[in-house]
């Protein structure tokens, strides 16, 4: 996998499931509708901003609350091409990776808005461009490497599944 | 070598093997694995993932909860597609519009025992430790990839205890316990761990209230809480269930990443003010704050203890501002009207609805406007959560929803409630 270079959007802790997306728009089947309505709560300027290929980056616990898969569905569905944070709510990790979005934990770092980040997946690696500084990510259990390398859980069971 | 922790035990179990520890990734098999509204969802994922037959129709339960009965056409053939997929494929446990809440009814139904495991397609599935179970929330593909496969790989979670000790005071809850730890160590406190409950408290809880504590964890970012079983679970679980279970417990020299202790007998009611269910103060903080509407319902405190808390304080009493009960299941709705605390209410002023979630997520049967403030008896508050941002959420336990109710304002239970208490 290439590393991924984007522009960095910068948000702080517990970024609920409530404010990436309203529980009133989870209630549709038609997934293109959510991104309209992207961390609408939070900042209503976030949908006209975005460009395919940014990167969100986070504080802790982001993603806590509702399991609702519609959360990172709606943030991969604007454009966001992976989310870095220090510390991921647990279903909302396993539901980005299981709908081939990917994310990266690091423990730490001052990436600041606007600046352009590097993530490199394959070697754990979180690079802000603009200050030369890198971090080293959570490793990832091998499981979910292989998930995500496939681009979710449905292309992986539809490769290895024997369903 | 150390001893086991409760979820060591369970997912070694769940997994078939001999022992585990925290770290290890195991292929899980769970002994029921649920979902709700959202299994028209799980359904398309499930398809196009290629699968054609469900592994364990017998394992599987569907719940009519989020939006019941029906609000809209979409999803009335959101509900319709579900009936038509549970008789295609044999599963095993459909529960109908105006059951209740899926965490409710599959603890009426005894579909889950004590040591058992239990991954359900909604975050408060950490609910089943009330009884001793492994229970964790899942997405939807996860429950679809669990319909073709039966399994599920896990991580064993890092463990952490929390004692509690003392008896609490008339008036104050479980729901005032659970907030008090959001308080204590934040939303994020326990992100990722088997928050393993232990110490004398326990025993003194009823069932009722003890489901609200791991039910709350949710909150705190755990994968799964637990609560060690004593004999009024197992008479409880003795009169319903239909198969035989072996009760898990942790070792007495069990590893905790953190290790606890709360001293619940000087607790007062607690509130969370919004935008967050950490944000928690004692209550003598908060009284006096306007409200306009009163919830009082939800898996966290829907139960029939919660809607004779709210009939007591009720009792004699109207309503200052709109008041919605949701009992969290058809058994609490009957169990409840029976010993005439649904009369009560109704006397009050109270608004009674099908059990369900009701506006819990902000779907329907009383989302506020905009700038009405609520205070409900749920598990979160987080901005916009019931349907519109600028509407402040406040969490509180059904005593203190339903003085607050008959005040107007944010009011303190004990002063309306008999001094015998």
């Amino acid at each position: 996998m290439n590393p991924i270079t984007g522009k960095a959007h910068v948000y702080g802790d517990n970024i609920d499931t409530d404010r990436i997306i309203p529980g009133k728009y989870t209630k549709t089947l038609d997934v293109s509708q959510l991104a309209e309505h992207v961390l609408e709560d939070l900042d209503p300027e976030f949908r006209h901003r975005v460009q395919a290929g940014d990167i969100l980056v986070a504080g802790e616990n982001f993603g806590a609350g509702s399991s609702r898969e519609q959360a990172p569905l709606a943030i991969k569905s604007a454009g966001i091409s992976v989310v870095v944070a220090r510390s991921f709510a647990r279903i909302f990790y396993r539901n980005a990776i299981n709908i081939g979005l990917p994310v990266v934990e690091v423990s730490d770092h001052a990436i600041e808005n606007e600046h352009l980040v590097e993530v490199d997946l394959e070697n754990g690696t979180v690079t802000d461009k603009d200050t030369g500084q890198t971090y080293r990510a959570t490793q990832m259990p091998e499981v979910m490497v292989n998930i995500l390398n496939e681009g979710g859980l449905v292309h992986y069971l539809r490769k290895y599944g024997q369903l | 070598m150390s001893g086991y922790t409760f979820a060591e035990k369970a997912l070694a179990r769940a997994a078939g093997v001999s022992s585990a520890r925290a770290g290890d990734i195991l292929d899980v098999r769970p002994d029921l694995m649920f979902s709700h509204d959202n299994s028209a969802a799980i359904r398309r994922i499930f398809l196009e993932m290629g699968a054609k037959k469900i592994a364990r129709p017998d394992r599987i339960a569907i719940t009519f909860d989020h939006a019941v009965p029906a609000p809209t056409t979409k999803h009335a053939q959101n509900h319709a597609e579900i009936r038509e997929w549970v008789k295609e494929q044999g599963i095993a446990h459909l529960f109908e519009v105006g059951r209740g809440i899926c965490h409710q009814v599959i603890s009426e139904e005894v579909l889950i025992l004590p040591g058992e495991t239990i991954l359900g397609a909604d975050s408060h599935s950490t609910h089943f430790g009330w009884l001793g179970a492994f229970g964790a929330g899942v997405g939807r593909t996860e429950m679809a990839a669990l319909w073709a496969t039966g399994e599920l790989w896990m991580r064993v979670p890092d463990s952490m205890r929390i004692a509690l000790t003392g008896t609490l005071t008339p008036g104050v809850t479980a729901k005032d316990v659970s907030l008090r730890i959001l308080g204590n160590y934040g939303v994020e406190g326990g992100i990722y761990a088997s928050v393993e409950f232990a110490g004398d408290t326990i025993s003194t809880l009823s069932l009722d209230q003890r489901a609200v504590l791991p039910n709350m964890m949710a909150e705190f970012g755990a994968k799964n809480a637990y609560l060690p079983p004593d004999k009024a679970v197992f008479d409880y679980l003795d009169a319903r269930r239909t198969r035989d279970y072996t009760p898990l417990y942790p070792d007495p020299d069990a590893v905790y990443a953190h290790d606890y202790t709360i001293d619940v007998s000087q607790l007062e009611p607690q509130i969370a003010l919004p935008n967050q269910p950490d944000n928690v103060v004692n209550l003598s903080e908060a009284l006096g704050e306007p409200i306009q509407q009163a919830f009082i319902g939800t898996c966290t405190n829907g139960r029939l203890e919660d809607i004779q808390a709210a009939a007591e304080v009720l009792r004699g009493h109207k309503v200052r501002c709109r008041l919605v009960v949701i009992p969290a299941s058809s058994e609490v709705y009957l169990a409840a009207t029976r010993a005439g605390y649904i009369e009560t209410l109704i006397e009050a002023g109270a608004a009674i609805a099908t059990p369900g979630c009701g506006p819990c997520m902000g779907n329907h049967l009383g989302v506020p406007a905009p700038n009405e403030a609520t205070i409900s008896s749920a598990n979160r508050n987080f901005k916009g959560r019931m349907g519109t941002p600028d509407a402040p959420v406040y969490l509180a336990s059904p005593y203190v929803v339903a003085a607050s109710a008959v005040a107007g304002k944010i009011a303190d239970p004990r002063e309306v409630l008999p001094l015998s208490r």
